[in-house]
């Protein structure tokens, strides 16, 4: 299953070390990656394939560790954003 | 391939408000029916939890790996009214049937006890109606409709007269709680058959065996792109709110198949209306202002919504399959910050609300009214608004709510998606003879097309 995964929050160390630290333990492969600085704001993407046997909630809640860090990280499918901005 | 742009266009509309309002469940219980009313109870409470009892997680799977929030899971059935029970009491025992099945699946609401008396009463119907408030106040999370007037039928004035009566009822026995109970029930004229939307959902009896409907919301995302376009063109305003729709409609019709596919139950409609909570940023007000009037209410209010409304209408019906149910911009004045806003200036007045319904996609919607107004002028309310709807080939809708014990000037409070209302002050004229006539308001002329 192909996700999407966006981490916006405020730019400093470790960011990427962190989230990507959480997806290699969960078996989870990431296939493009791509960041920029918005206004001071870190806003990364990155397009992942996670295996069948790993459901997105289990994953959005250890993401949620990282939240107290200013992290908003989100995890969609990417159907959604097929959906709505293809005809 | 996933654009930048799109993942960021989407993640900023979720926090404009984006949202899913409601996965409904339409459930016959057509075979239920038997003429032993202990026998129904228990059919209809064994089918629902049966059909429905995946609903709320399937919803809450789908909103964790898409990230679009769902805000409602709903269940809708088949107009209880057609069980033809033979007395109140065995109408209200059904009822708890219903809330018990809705609270055991754990539903936000369930809806359908309802009837349809466009053109006549029978005994039994008579005595539904007549269960209408005891069934609303002994029941949590149960919603009632009936459906008075069609372009087809005419308006029965008999059914609008008991409305007045009913509503009024209702508001006494729920007087506890600023009268609560009329906020779950509503009248119609030209009812729909597979509206996913409560108070006035229920499962028609031409629908299958079971159904998904989904209702989108969004208009948070609508103002906000609205309020970046000062001065430009009318025609530019548009186009942009049929992008906006058509974008919020393909998350709903993603949600309704992903859904349909998981509960095994058929996809039936994608209703595409705008409906507003009481959240700051999530409002249609919001919209009519941001379009360049000052105050939702003031004149040209009317223009703003019928051009909202189509372009809802346009933008989204090629973003689905199936586009049914209300379909629209909804304006439930307790329900919507900016709404409750121009009614406590002065800009917005219950009738220049009246005008608003004939070009929105229902009508008199979470109104407080003063607890002393008489049944009549209610039943003339809803008379009123039922001719809007006949004439014009649209639904329309009364929900209003004669607040026990409060006058103009005081405020209900409903709490959580029904919000709050500043109590609106009524003509004070009396239209009680008119309504006590009865009888049947004839079919218009355009009605016949064979």
């Amino acid at each position: 299953m192909k996700a999407v995964i966006t981490v916006i929050g405020e730019d400093k160390t470790g960011i990427i070390y962190k989230v990507s630290k959480i997806l290699y333990e969960m078996n989870i492969n990431i296939e493009d990656i791509s960041q920029t600085i918005m206004q001071k704001y870190f806003t990364m993407l990155m397009l992942v394939s996670i295996p069948q046997d790993v459901k997105i909630s289990e994953l959005t809640e250890k993401f949620s560790a990282l939240k107290e860090e200013g992290l908003s990280i989100q995890v969609q499918k990417t159907d959604i954003f097929d959906s709505m901005h293809k005809i | 391939m996933v654009i930048y742009n799109d993942v960021l266009e989407t993640i900023r509309m979720l926090e404009e408000k984006l949202d899913i309002r409601t996965i409904t469940m339409g459930i016959s219980l057509l075979d239920c029916f038997s003429d032993d009313y202990k026998v129904t109870a228990t059919k209809i409470y064994d089918k629902i939890t049966r059909y429905a009892k995946d609903l709320v997680k399937t919803g809450e799977d789908i909103e964790s790996e898409y990230g679009v929030p769902i805000i409602n899971k709903r269940v809708s059935v088949t107009p209880i009214a057609l069980s033809a029970m033979k007395n109140r009491d065995q109408f209200v025992h059904l009822a708890h049937a219903l809330d018990s099945a809705a609270n055991e699946i754990g539903v936000n609401f369930i809806g359908g006890y309802s009837a349809l008396v466009q053109k006549g009463i029978n005994a039994s119907e008579h005595e539904f109606i007549a269960s209408i408030p005891q069934a609303l106040t002994e029941t949590s999370c149960m919603c009632s409709s009936v459906n008075v007037g069609s372009t087809k039928s005419g308006i029965n004035l008999d059914a609008v007269k008991m409305m007045g009566h009913i509503i009024k009822e209702t508001a006494y026995l729920t007087r506890e709680a600023d009268s609560i109970g009329c906020a779950k029930f509503v009248v119609f004229a030209n009812a729909v058959e597979d509206n996913p939307f409560m108070a006035g959902a229920f499962h028609g009896v031409g629908e299958g065996e079971a159904v998904i409907n989904v209702g989108v919301s969004g208009p948070g995302t609508v103002s906000s792109a609205i309020a970046n376009m000062k001065g430009e063109p009318i025609d530019h305003i548009c186009e942009t709110i049929k992008r906006i729709a058509f974008k919020i409609t393909r998350a709903g019709q993603l949600v309704g198949n992903e859904a349909s596919k998981r509960l095994n139950v058929p996809f039936g409609i994608l209703d595409l209306s705008l409906a507003p909570t009481p959240e700051v940023g999530d409002s249609v007000a919001a919209i009519l202002e941001a379009m360049g009037l000052e105050k939702a209410g003031t004149h040209g209010t009317t223009a703003a919504l019928a051009l909202l409304t189509d372009a809802v209408k346009k933008g989204g019906i090629m973003a689905s399959s199936h586009v049914g149910g209300l379909s629209g911009a909804f304006i439930p004045v307790s329900e919507d910050a900016g709404m409750i806003d121009s009614v406590n200036c002065g800009a917005l007045s219950f009738d220049k609300l009246e005008a608003m319904t004939s070009v929105c996609s229902v009508g008199l919607d979470m109104i407080a009214i003063a607890g002393d107004t008489p049944a009549e002028t209610i039943s003339a309310i809803i008379a009123d608004e039922a001719s809007i709807g006949v004439i014009n080939n649209k639904t329309t809708a009364v929900r209003v709510i004669p607040v026990y014990g409060k006058g103009v000037g005081e405020v209900a409070e409903f709490g959580g998606l029904l919000g709050y209302a500043p109590i609106i002050p009524l003509n004070k004229y009396s239209s009680a003879d008119f309504i006590n006539r009865g009888g049947r308001i004839p079919a218009p002329i355009h009605s016949f097309k064979n």
